[in-house]
């Protein structure tokens, strides 16, 4: 075992406070990149029985190695099940068999709303993203859903350019109307702190990374960011879970900057 | 013709100027080999069909045989952008039909399975459904309410890249499995390429193991390591390293021209690109066994 310094990156604290999300016995549609560490980390401490769904249609996966495509041979090996696309998003999605979906995207808006899509015009994108992937049906069919972005202001506008994964629409209620069964966000979790939808479904900043401050999260949102009563602050991460990150996950840091 | 054939063969007999085409296999067994094989006949206006286009179609593109993307995800998968495919769409030079991973699924299940058009529930989302008009709603007769519903999708040809097959085109696989299936029955015709051709005893030694069976199959050929540098589960790696070099490729199209000179219109047919891939490749690539327990069909 090396020695852990106690210092940690932005990426890191995103990481670990994503994977103290996940309850132990949650069955999670898991992402490539740093959702996957935020799983695999959160399996390996506080929830063993985590179960972990990848949309390629592997189920129970046990990766050896760090996953560096969504497709990727390791997850098959030593997994409990492997079916078809569109037997994992009808069996296990559709039909509400998915606890938590794991998200990110180019811009997250003022309610939660997802673009992966395209920034500016769809038939004439200034930037042509790579588009929904599983995201559409994750943000609107999983119970719970967490998004992870770094916290910076282009990627928070007050409104997406392309809602490819809905969150609340214009307001709870409007997400409430189109019968979608998932919950929608539950957080967003970023760099700073964590984001959670208010009553209406707003984004307000419930929750501060240790040593960042209110002022960053306004500067580096697009909206006016309305801030918790109740702002707390998260717990640094513990040299248990940096360990595991930086030795058994990451080891060549390919995600971990 | 008997089925089994050349690769070169398969793709000259089935795959014409104007046809729409799938080349199945999400992130495993997509069949490159296919891919460079069309590249080098000059296939021209083709409908290139993938959940995830990936580098298989980020080259026919570059190579000019594309005039319409089908697709779910236009991304290097774990690397960022397709570049080719993303330069194209944004210059306004490619037609697109977009959606979601579950709409192009559902669409190919519509297809494989005759029905003429596959309902959804809502996702919340609205704006591809507006994007695309192939996407539509209609009133559940049952409920009231609301469901989305998309049309069959039957491709011209699919081409399954597959661990095994027999010589009528048995096939069996394993590992990921995504969307061979659907999209071998959704199709007209299909080409499969395998790793191995095997005798028929082994394809009915283990019958729950075959995917595809002979009786949607038109041509099948024997291309050992034809997924390169996607994968096959058991038999090789996939060559992460190889997809980050697509991005530094594909940064000038000279360089992507260059690429394809060398290593698609500069060797004849898979083996002579495996070779040329050279001992360390193959070494890096190489995996270990780790073999299934057997299975007990009982002697009835």
């Amino acid at each position: 075992m090396g020695s852990i310094k106690m210092s940690y990156s932005a990426t890191e604290l995103m990481i670990i406070n994503a994977s103290r999300l996940l309850r132990d016995g949650d069955v999670v549609f898991v992402g490539v990149g740093t959702p996957n560490l935020a799983c695999n980390l959160a399996r390996r401490t506080h929830a063993p029985g985590l179960l972990m769904i990848y949309e390629a249609g592997v189920i129970g996966a046990r990766p050896a190695r760090l996953p560096l495509s969504i497709g990727d041979p390791t997850l098959v090996s030593g997994a409990s099940a492997v079916c078809s696309m569109y037997d994992i998003f009808t069996f296990y999605l559709q039909r509400g068999n998915v606890d938590v979906g794991f998200l990110g995207g180019a811009q997250i808006d003022r309610f939660g709303n997802i673009n992966a899509t395209v920034i500016g015009d769809y038939d004439h994108p200034r930037v042509r993203l790579p588009g929904s992937g599983g995201s559409m049906e994750i943000a609107g069919w999983a119970n719970r859903c967490y998004i992870m972005t770094p916290h910076q202001k282009r990627r928070f506008p007050e409104k997406v350019d392309f809602a490819t994964s809905a969150g609340f629409l214009a307001g709870r209620w409007q997400r409430e109307t189109t019968g979608a069964r998932g919950g929608g966000p539950l957080a967003v979790v970023t760099d700073l702190g964590l984001l959670e939808p208010d009553a209406n479904g707003e984004l307000v900043l419930t929750t501060l990374h240790p040593g960042m401050t209110v002022e960053q999260a306004r500067a580096n949102t697009g909206w006016e960011l309305k801030i918790s009563s109740d702002l707390h602050y998260t717990q640094p991460p513990s040299a248990e879970e940096l360990r595991i990150l930086r030795e058994e996950l990451d080891p060549q840091g390919i995600y971990l900057k | 013709m008997p089925k089994i054939c050349s690769l070169k063969e398969a793709i000259q007999q089935f795959v014409h100027d104007g046809d729409s085409l799938y080349a199945a296999g999400f992130t495993h067994l997509i069949p490159f080999a296919a891919g460079h094989e069309i590249i080098r006949q000059g296939r021209r206006n083709l409908t290139l069909a993938r959940a995830t286009p990936d580098l298989i179609y980020d080259q026919m593109v570059a190579a000019g045989c594309a005039s319409k993307l089908i697709f779910s995800y236009i991304g290097n998968p774990g690397v960022g952008s397709l570049r080719i495919v993303r330069e194209e769409i944004e210059a306004g030079r490619m037609e697109i039909e977009e959606y979601s991973h579950f709409g192009m699924l559902s669409r190919l299940q519509a297809g494989a399975t005759g029905l003429p058009f596959i309902p959804m529930n809502q996702t919340a989302a609205s704006d591809l459904e507006h994007a695309n008009p192939q996407y539509k709603r209609v009133t559940d007769p049952y409920s009231g309410k609301e469901v989305v519903v998309l049309p069959p999708l039957n491709p011209d040809i699919a081409i399954v890249h597959v661990q095994r097959a027999d010589a009528n085109g048995n096939a069996h696989i394993w590992g990921i499995i995504g969307e061979q299936k659907e999209a071998a029955f959704a199709a007209r015709h299909v080409i499969l390429t395998a790793e191995e051709i095997v005798d028929e005893a082994i394809i009915r030694s283990d019958p729950n193991r075959t995917l595809i069976p002979d009786l949607v199959v038109d041509a099948v050929c024997h291309v050992p390591f034809a997924a390169h540098p996607s994968y096959t589960q058991g038999y090789y790696d996939r060559d992460n390293a190889f997809y980050l070099a697509w991005d530094k490729i594909t940064e000038t199209r000279q360089a992507t021209q260059a690429y394809l000179e060398e290593w698609v219109f500069g060797v004849k047919n898979r083996n002579e690109y495996w070779q040329k891939l050279g001992e360390e490749t193959r070494t890096r690539l190489a995996v270990a066994p780790r073999w299934a327990a057997g299975v007990n069909y009982g002697e009835y």
